[in-house]
C-alpha cells in the first residue's frame, strides 16, 4: 500500500507538534522517521495509525482519503514502544488474540487458528515458546510476539514505535536484520520510528528526518549521510567537527582552499563540518600539497583510543578538541603520540551558514563553553581566582 | 557470635568483632520488637479476646440462643442483604470512573477525581444526614416520596444508600493508580486487533486489574459490614427491621444486654475474620501466579 501524508498540521495545546508535514511512502518500502525526542515522529506515526487525528491534513492511502477513518477501520498493524503483550496470556493466546476476536462469520475454527498462528510464531523464530508468558520471555522474544500477533489481522502497512528502543545494544543489531527480513517476506510497507540514526541508516530504504514538527530531508541512508542537507541533520547524523571559514563570492576559504558553496547559503561567516574519518593527519609543516584543505596551523594531540582497527584521536587545534577517526596502522605509520603536533586537513568537509548552524546544533555554545570552563577549572586547581 | 570466638581462626574471630554497619545493637532490636509485640497485644489481640469471653460468658446455650433471636437474625439478613447490594454496585461504579478517569482526557477530569474521594473526607455522620434532608419527610424529595408511598429514610433503602455512599471510594481508588500506571496501550492493542469495546473489557482490561478489583471490593464489603455512622442517622433504629449488625449490637448494649451485644459483635468479628483470610488467600495467590510466570 502507498501511504501519502499531507499538509499534516498537530498541536497540542499550544505547542506546534507537525507543522505541514508532506510525506510519501511507496509500496513495500521500509522507511524509517528518524528524530530526536520531540521532534513529532511519534504524533506523525500515530495519526498515520489512526491512533491520534490531525488538526488539519490529509492522510491517503493508495489515493484514497483515511483521514476520519478510526484506527479499526484502517486495520493497519502497530507495535507499541513496551509491546503491550496480554501478561495473563501465553504466547500462543496472544497471537490468537486477533483471530479469536473476529465476529462469528469471519473467525476461523480452532483447528486453523491453531495452524496459523504457528505458522506465525514459526516466521518470527518462536514456535518453541508457544506456552511461554511474556515475563519468561526476554525483550527480544517479547518484542517478536508482538510482531506476530499483530501480523494476525493480514496487515498491509506495519507501524512501529521506536522498535528497539527498551533492548540492549546487541539485541538490537540481531533484531534489526531479522525484522528487515520479515519485512521482505511479507511485502510489506513498513514504517518505523527511531531517535537512533545508526539503527534508521543501517535498517530503512529511504528514512525521514524530523526535528521541531518538520520533515528536514527525505532520501536514502547514502544521500542524507553524504549530503546532509541541514546543520542540524549533518550533526544528528554522527560526530560533528566544526571550523570557521569565511564565504566570499560564493566561495568558502579554508585552510588552503577555496571551496564552492551551494548557491542559497549567503556570504559572511561559515562554518564548515567535518566527520571524524574525514580528519586527515599528517606530519607537522608536512609541504606535501594533497585533495583535502590543509590547515594553516599545526594541532596537538592529547588522546588516543584504541579500537579495533580503528583508533580515535583528540587533538586540540585554536583552543578547540577535534576528534579524528584514523586507522591504528596510518598512527603508527605517523609516529605520533600524545603532545605531538601535527598538521590536519579536512575531507569532504560541508560549508554552512555560521548563524544557522548555531541556532540549529548549538556548536557555537559548544566552542564557547569549552575554553570558559578550562580557565574556571585552571583556576580552581591552581586556587587563584 | 563473639563468644565462639576463640574456637575459631583469628581472622574468622576478626570478621565477627567487626560491627555490622546496618544492624541495630541487640538491645534496640528487642526493645523494638516489645514495643510492636506489646502494643499489638493490647490493642488488638486483648479487645478480641475480650469480645469473645464476653459473648461467652453465660455458656455456649445463651451465646447461640442471644444469635437465634429472630432480630439477630433479621440483622444478619439486613448487612448481608446491604453488602450484596452495595458491593457490586460499588465495583462497577470503580471500573467505570477508574477507566473513565485514566483512559480519557476530558474536561472536569480532576473535579471527578475529588467527587469519588468526598466520601472518604467527610464524616459519615454528615453522609447519612445529607440522605435524610434530601428523602426525609421534611427532605427535599420527601413530599413527592410520601406522595408515591416511597418509604427510603428508616427504611431498607435509606441504609443500603447511605452504605453506598460510605464505601464509594474504595474500589475506584484501588484501581485508579493501578490503571494510570498501566496506561491504555494493552486497550489500544487490543481495539487494534480488532477487539470490540466489550471483548477489550473482559479480556484485557478485567483480567489486567483483577487482583486490584478484588482487593477493593474486599475493602468495600468490610467497610459495608462495619458502617454504624451514616446507617445510624438514616436506620430510625427500627428493630428487627431497619438495624443493621452495628446498629443491633448498640440497641442491645443501651439495654444493658452485653451477652448478647457481645455474642453478635462475635459474630461481625468472624466476618471479619473470613474477610481477612480471603484477603491472605488472594494476596498469596496473586504472589504465587506472579512467581508462575516468571519462572517456568
Amino acid at each position: 500500500m502507498r501511504i501519502e501524508v499531507k499538509d499534516l498540521i498537530k498541536r497540542f495545546e499550544h505547542t506546534l507538534v507537525l507543522d505541514r508535514i508532506n510525506l510519501e511512502i511507496r509500496q513495500k518500502e521500509f522507511l524509517g522517521l528518524l528524530g530526536p525526542s520531540g521532534s513529532g515522529k511519534t504524533t506523525l506515526l500515530r495519526i498515520i495509525a489512526g491512533l491520534e487525528f490531525a488538526d488539519s491534513g490529509v492522510v491517503e492511502v493508495d489515493g484514497r482519503d483515511v483521514s476520519t477513518l478510526g484506527f479499526e477501520e484502517r486495520k493497519f498493524g502497530f507495535v507499541f514502544q513496551q509491546y503491550a503483550l496480554f501478561n495473563h496470556m501465553t504466547v500462543f493466546e496472544n497471537v490468537a488474540f486477533g483471530l479469536r476476536v473476529r465476529p462469528r462469520g469471519a473467525r476461523p475454527d480452532k483447528q486453523a487458528i491453531a495452524v496459523r498462528v504457528k505458522e506465525l510464531l514459526e516466521l518470527v523464530q518462536l514456535g518453541a515458546f508457544e506456552d511461554r508468558f511474556p515475563a519468561q520471555l526476554s525483550g527480544g522474544q517479547r518484542q517478536r510476539v508482538a510482531l506476530a500477533r499483530t501480523l494476525t489481522i493480514d496487515p498491509q502497512v506495519l507501524l512501529l514505535d521506536e522498535p528497539f528502543g527498551a533492548l540492549d545494544a546487541k539485541v538490537r543489531v540481531e533484531l534489526r536484520r531479522s525484522l528487515r527480513n520479515i519485512h521482505d517476506a511479507t511485502g510489506l510497507t513498513t514504517i518505523f520510528v527511531t531517535h537512533d540514526q545508526e539503527e534508521a541508516l543501517d535498517l530503512a530504504d529511504r528514512v525521514a528526518i524530523m526535528n521541531h514538527g518538520v520533515i528536514e530531508q527525505i532520501g536514502t541512508p547514502i544521500e542524507v549521510y553524504e549530503s546532509p542537507k541541514t546543520p542540524f541533520i549533518f550533526d544528528f547524523l554522527g560526530h560533528t567537527n566544526s571550523f570557521d571559514c569565511v564565504i566570499h563570492h560564493g566561495k568558502a576559504r579554508l585552510g588552503d582552499k577555496e571551496l564552492p558553496v551551494e548557491p542559497a547559503i549567503p556570504d559572511g561567516p561559515g562554518v564548515a563540518f567535518v566527520r571524524p574519518h574525514d580528519i586527515v593527519l599528517s606530519p607537522p609543516n608536512d609541504p606535501e600539497p594533497t585533495q583535502d584543505a590543509k590547515l594553516p596551523d599545526t594541532a596537538i594531540m592529547r588522546f588516543v583510543s584504541a579500537r579495533g582497527q580503528r583508533a580515535a584521536v583528540e587533538l586540540l587545534y585554536e583552543k578547540r578538541l577535534i576528534e579524528a577517526e584514523v586507522s591504528r596502522e596510518g598512527l603508527n605509520e605517523l609516529g605520533l603520540s600524545i603532545g605531538d603536533k601535527c598538521t590536519i586537513s579536512l575531507r569532504l568537509p560541508r560549508i554552512y551558514a555560521k548563524r544557522e548552524a548555531e541556532k540549529q546544533t548549538g556548536i557555537g555554545e559548544r566552542a564557547a563553553a569549552r575554553p570558559r570552563f578550562r580557565k574556571r577549572l585552571r583556576s580552581r586547581l591552581s586556587g587563584t581566582p | 557470635m563473639v563468644d565462639h570466638a576463640p574456637s575459631l581462626d583469628a581472622s574468622l574471630s576478626q570478621a565477627a568483632r567487626r560491627p555490622m554497619p546496618l544492624t541495630e545493637s541487640a538491645g534496640a532490636r528487642i526493645a523494638l520488637i516489645a514495643i510492636a509485640l506489646g502494643f499489638l497485644l493490647l490493642f488488638l489481640l486483648l479487645p478480641l479476646i475480650v469480645v469473645f469471653a464476653e459473648a461467652l460468658r453465660l455458656g455456649l446455650g445463651s451465646y447461640w440462643a442471644a444469635i437465634r433471636e429472630p432480630e439477630a437474625l433479621a440483622a444478619v439478613r439486613l448487612t448481608l442483604l446491604t453488602a450484596l447490594t452495595v458491593v457490586p454496585l460499588n465495583a462497577i461504579f470503580g471500573i467505570a470512573a477508574a477507566w473513565a478517569i485514566t483512559k480519557f482526557q476530558f474536561a472536569g477530569k480532576n473535579l471527578l477525581i475529588t467527587l469519588v474521594d468526598l466520601p472518604f473526607s467527610v464524616s459519615p455522620v454528615i453522609g447519612g444526614m445529607v440522605f435524610v434532608l434530601l428523602f426525609g419527610l421534611q427532605g427535599v424529595f420527601g413530599p413527592w416520596l410520601a406522595a408515591h408511598d416511597i418509604h427510603i429514610i428508616f427504611a431498607i433503602p435509606g441504609v443500603i444508600i447511605a452504605t453506598l455512599f460510605v464505601t464509594l471510594p474504595f474500589v475506584a481508588r484501588e484501581l485508579i493508580p493501578l490503571m494510570q500506571k498501566q496506561g491504555t496501550d494493552y486497550e489500544e492493542a487490543a481495539l487494534m486487533l480488532g477487539a470490540s469495546g466489550w471483548q477489550t473489557l473482559f479480556r484485557v482490561t478485567l483480567p489486567n486489574i483483577k487482583w486490584g478489583l478484588l482487593y477493593g471490593v474486599l475493602l468495600c464489603n468490610g467497610r459495608a459490614i462495619g458502617e454504624f455512622g451514616a446507617v445510624a442517622v438514616v436506620s430510625g433504629h427500627i428493630v428487627g427491621l431497619t438495624t443493621t449488625m452495628p446498629l443491633y449490637i448498640e440497641v442491645l448494649y443501651n439495654d444493658f444486654n452485653f451477652p448478647a451485644a457481645f455474642a453478635v459483635a462475635s459474630l461481625l468479628t468472624l466476618i471479619a475474620f473470613a474477610t481477612l483470610i480471603l484477603r491472605a488467600i488472594l494476596e498469596w495467590r496473586a504472589d504465587w501466579q506472579l512467581a508462575r510466570s516468571r519462572l517456568h
